[in-house]
């Protein structure tokens, strides 16, 4: 999958949606039990956009959001990155993929305890074709000043900005965030998010973000509610409030 | 405590892998206790019940000549309890179907109840006192010419040829190690022991009531110096050539080198091995503590004690202890049956077999019980003294500091995910020092064990193919005159010869002596010659001594200094002679002269021993053939001949040897290799996941997991030189004797193999954890928290 071929391609056809989803279903056989985590749920997310996906434990939006970023395939049904199948995708399509065009950002950070946050994120930017530095990164997230420091020496609002840097340092088209806010406090929550929300306007990068937590829905530009597998509801946010604006 | 025990079952199923490999290096350990150690102690136990039965002998002496009664006088010496004379001399022997002629050694057998080193029956029966021309004789001969009761040989017995008749087959306890003179390996087709009545060989030797070979036993608490000093003293007016103890007795000391080396190595391979099984224990125990935290903090918050706790992971590092000492007993036990079963080919006892003691047995189980106990200790303190509340909280992230290598600067050429191999294996220096002194081990067991064939080849190429040129080398029977010379250069086949005399002589400087045969050669001889160990030629000097550096060393002289040399054959004269030169040679010990010098040092008649010859090609059988008629010749022998029986053995051996080292050397690389690369996983996982996540194929995140063995593994492969080195050293410098030094060479073959084979391993290890590595899930790694 070449990424020449997909920008020519989305420049001869207009915006496309980045991901658009058919009828996904995932279950998952765990032993004797067969859990249906996803059924039938057809999904887009559009260039620019900040999605905010919602829902409780165990709703599947996690397995959705892995299907998305090529780190599971679905049981059936047909998802698309903008005109390429990834459910048809080998493991070294699914790799390349992963590197070119799809950051990731976890509840726990998931960094390297053995590379300081610069070298974190030139961990990425080593095996991308056109990295912004690392230093530029981490500037963005507001960490300029924390570059050389390991991850066990940065709180975890700032690892997570790492992490972010990390993710956005390759100029991915795409940023899938699992509860990035998940293990934070509120200030610090507030700092990720701000992060993120300036990711999203200055580098006009998707962003999908998971979260259980109903006041972050208000900052994204459509909120998408799951609920036992399925798409609940798909809402577009008309007033889409300021990071300091949220409460919880 | 039903429960933990289940828990202890599946735990040790969960985690085969560790545990088998550590079983896998327990069972290296006990095979090679119950095999070396076994073998040694079977070894000293036939030895010292056949040395029993058979009154083996403390001190022996030769000489000319001397009367039957001055075994009278010998009895009577201070300290001496049983004295047994002898007739005893060297002939060649023609054996039917044997194309080459054979030297036999015959001796004469006396009274049961004289008797010392009595002879053991195989088969048939003993010759009378009187009986002539029949003869028991030594089983390795009779095995490897297939002569059995009945069957005849000829042999030149003072001049005379004589057909023996085969009474019975024996063996002795001074033959155990059937050794030729001046041979270094035997040779059992081509030397054989003969025996025969007292009063007929004596008779066929001119020998009537006298003896030229005296054996004896010591009274307990008798000092052997002092006894060899009286003995000495009273043989000296019978041309006493030196009398020697069981150190100087060929067999024995042979028989003593090889049972010392098997108590060295019994030791110190086992030891390696359950260093290698205690840090193993150490390095699984404490990663499978710290992945079991949480598990740890239930049991206590329910009531579970400290003990309990403790003992469960002791329990853990014993069981897999006894597995491997089990199967190492079965194994070792059966290899230990065949060690012996191929000493009894090289050492002949009446009654060796492989005797495994209760004592050695529950010895393997104790020391790996203690390695398995020394081992867990860290563990089980960690488990033991961990706090329930702490140990619910999740262990806190691991900090990581520049290592040295960039602090230095060098950080700049590294990528990084070099930094962080670098950084993993700089965070845990113990761990790592520890796992590469492991693998160097393996690599270290390697060069020891192949560079002894390295050494024994050099000195053999040495001995064959620089030392002795010539193609047959002859002994006579008794001194002759030097114009056999001419006789030997006129015989058809013959190209070339050289005379040699020897002259047994006693070097004295100080209190210190030595009993030795000077060498007498001509300056220009050079079929023989004297070779440094370092390949270089020594000129003999007109005049003065050159000799072995052994011999130097025993003497404490050096090049220059002045000797004492008495002259143990004629009127005994006592000169002194200077030192030209010393030369660190391998074989034997010789002190070497020109031999008109020599001639004038022993004074009387001018005499020669033996010569050497060059033969041309293709003459080889007929000229020895037609010297072993000679009558009187008594040894004609090939080097060649010598030299392929060796490298037949050698080969043999080096197979065999070779497939042993590599066993072990492979089970302490695979084991410390696989758990270390294992451990690596499970510490890294999270972190390796998050790398395939970002795009890293599957091929880069276990290049590098695998970058910090393979670092680790080029670390510990020059650890392993420079370790296998020094043992090697240390093992040449114990095995200085008499007989031999093994030269100190090390090819760059035996270092390139054994690094090779170590590197083999290591990869096998990785391959397996590779596959482990392959089923890993991305997603429920990063989806939980350490």
């Amino acid at each position: 999958m070449a990424s020449d071929q997909l920008t020519s391609d989305s420049a001869k056809k207009g915006p496309l949606p980045i991901f658009r989803a058919r009828g996904v279903s995932k279950i998952y056989e765990m032993g004797e039990v067969r859990v249906e985590a996803l059924k039938d749920v057809d999904f887009d997310l559009n260039e620019g956009e900040l999605l905010v996906l919602l829902g409780a434990s165990g709703s599947g939006k996690s397995t959705l959001l892995n299907i998305l970023g090529g780190l599971d395939r679905p049981t059936s049904g047909m998802v698309w990155y903008r005109e390429h199948d990834l459910s048809q995708a080998d493991e070294d399509e699914l790799t390349t993929y992963r590197r070119k065009h799809v950051g990731f950002v976890f509840q726990f950070y998931n960094l390297i305890p053995s590379l300081t946050a610069r070298e974190n994120v030139a961990l990425v930017t080593e095996i991308s074709d056109d990295p912004m530095a690392p230093e530029e990164a981490l500037d963005l997230v507001g960490l300029a000043d924390r570059m050389d420091h390991f991850p066990a020496q940065l709180s975890g609002g700032e690892q997570q900005r790492v992490a972010i840097a990390r993710a956005v340092a390759k100029r991915p088209n795409v940023l899938l965030c699992d509860e990035p806010t998940g293990a934070l406090d509120l200030e610090t929550g507030r700092i990720v998010l701000r992060a993120l929300e300036r990711v999203n306007n200055e580098l006009k990068t998707a962003i999908a973000v998971i979260t259980h937590n109903a006041a972050i829905a208000n900052m994204g530009d459509r909120v998408v509610r799951m609920g036992s597998g399925r798409i609940a509801s798909s809402d577009v946010n008309t007033h889409r409030l300021s990071i300091e604006e949220i409460e919880w | 405590m039903r429960a933990l025990n289940r828990k202890l079952l599946r735990d040790l199923w969960h985690h085969r892998g560790p545990m088998l490999s550590i079983a896998a290096v327990v069972a290296a350990a006990t095979m090679t206790v119950l095999s070396m150690r076994g073998t040694y102690e079977s070894l000293v136990i036939a030895r010292d019940s056949y040395y029993e039965q058979s009154r083996f002998p403390d001190i022996w002496a030769s000489l000319e000549r001397a009367p039957e009664s001055l075994k009278s006088g010998i009895q009577g010496l201070d300290g001496v309890s049983a004295v047994d004379t002898r007739v005893s001399f060297m002939a060649t022997v023609r054996v039917e179907g044997l194309e080459k002629p054979a030297t036999g050694f015959f001796s004469t057998i006396d009274r049961e109840d004289v008797m010392l080193g009595r002879l053991h029956l195989r088969s048939g029966r003993l010759p009378g006192q009187d009986e002539r021309d029949r003869v028991v004789i030594s089983e390795q001969f009779a095995k490897a010419n297939e002569l059995v009761e009945g069957s005849t040989v000829r042999a030149v017995l003072n001049g005379q040829l004589r057909e023996l008749e085969v009474l019975g087959i024996g063996i002795s306890p001074e033959h155990t190690y059937p050794l030729a003179p001046g041979s270094i390996f035997p040779d059992n087709q081509t030397y054989g022991v003969f025996w025969m009545g007292r009063n007929a060989l004596s008779e066929l030797a001119d020998m009537e009531g006298a003896f030229n070979q005296v054996a004896l036993t010591m009274q307990a608490g008798a000092k052997e110096a002092h006894v060899i000093s009286e003995l000495d003293a009273i043989l000296k007016p019978y041309g006493g050539l030196g009398a020697h103890g069981r150190d100087l007795q060929v067999s024995h000391q042979f028989l003593e080198s090889e049972l010392s080396q098997n108590r060295t190595t019994g030791t110190f391979i086992p030891a390696v091995f359950l260093a290698v099984v205690a840090f193993l224990l150490n390095m699984v125990l404490r990663r499978l503590i710290a992945t079991q935290r949480q598990e740890i903090a239930v049991l206590k918050a329910f009531g579970y004690t400290n003990a309990d706790v403790g003992s469960f992971y002791l329990r853990m590092a014993l069981f897999a202890v006894f597995l491997g000492a089990a199967i190492g007993s079965v194994v070792g036990y059966w290899l230990g049956d065949m060690m012996v079963e191929l000493y009894t080919e090289f050492f002949v006892f009446p009654d060796l077999q492989y005797r495994l003691s209760g004592w050695l047995l529950s010895f393997a189980f104790v020391i790996s019980a203690l390695a398995a106990g020394i081992g867990a200790m860290a563990g089980v303190r960690q488990a033991v003294s961990l706090p329930p509340a702490e140990a619910m909280r999740p262990q806190a992230p691991a900090s990581f500091r520049p290592g040295i290598f960039e602090r230095i600067g060098f950080a700049r050429f590294l990528s990084s995910s070099m930094r962080m191999v670098l950084r993993n294996i700089e965070r845990q220096p113990v761990k790592s020092i520890f796992s590469a002194i492991g693998v160097s081990f393996s690599v270290a067991i390697l060069v020891v064990g192949m560079f002894l064939f390295d050494g024994i080849d050099y000195m053999m190429d040495l001995q064959f193919n620089r030392i002795q040129r010539e193609d047959l080398s002859v002994s006579f029977e008794r001194p002759v005159s030097p114009s056999v010379l001419y006789e030997l250069q006129s015989l058809e086949g013959v190209s070339e010869a050289e005379i040699w005399r020897s002259v047994p002589a006693r070097l004295i400087s100080g209190h210190r002596r030595k009993e030795v045969g000077i060498t007498g050669r001509h300056l220009d001889d050079d079929l023989r010659r004297i070779i440094k160990e370092d390949g270089l030629m020594v000129r003999l000097p007109a005049e003065g001594l050159v000799i072995s550096r052994f011999l130097a060393d025993a003497l404490q002289v050096e090049a220059g200094s002045i000797l004492d040399v008495e002259v143990l054959i004629g009127q005994r004269p006592v000169r002194q002679v200077a030192i030209q030169e010393v030369v660190d040679d391998f074989l034997g010990v010789s002190a070497f002269m020109e031999i008109d010098a020599l001639h004038r040092l022993a004074g009387g008649i001018r005499s020669v021993n033996g010569a050497n010859l060059k033969v041309e090609a293709g003459r080889r059988e007929s000229v020895s053939r037609a010297l072993a008629d000679v009558p009187a010749v008594a040894d004609v022998s090939s080097p060649r001949a010598m030299y392929e029986s060796f490298r037949k053995q050698m080969d043999e051996g080096f197979a065999i040897g070779v497939f042993f080292l590599v066993l072990f050397s492979s089970i302490i690389a695979l084991a410390v290799i696989y758990n270390g690369a294992r451990i690596s996983l499970s510490e890294r996982g999270r972190e390796l996941a998050s790398l395939r996540v970002l795009g890293f194929s599957k091929q880069e995140v276990a290049l590098l997991l695998f970058s910090e063995q393979g670092l680790i593994t080029l670390i510990a492969i020059p650890i392993g030189w420079a370790l296998g080195y020094w043992l090697a050293f240390a093992m040449v410098q114990s095995l200085i004797t008499e007989t031999y030094r093994i030269p100190f060479v090390v090819d760059s073959g035996t270092y390139l193999a054994s690094a090779a084979m170590t590197v083999l391993a290591a990869l096998l290890s990785s391959w397996v954890v590779r596959r482990r590595l392959n089923r890993y899930d991305l997603i429920s790694v990063l989806k939980t928290r350490d």
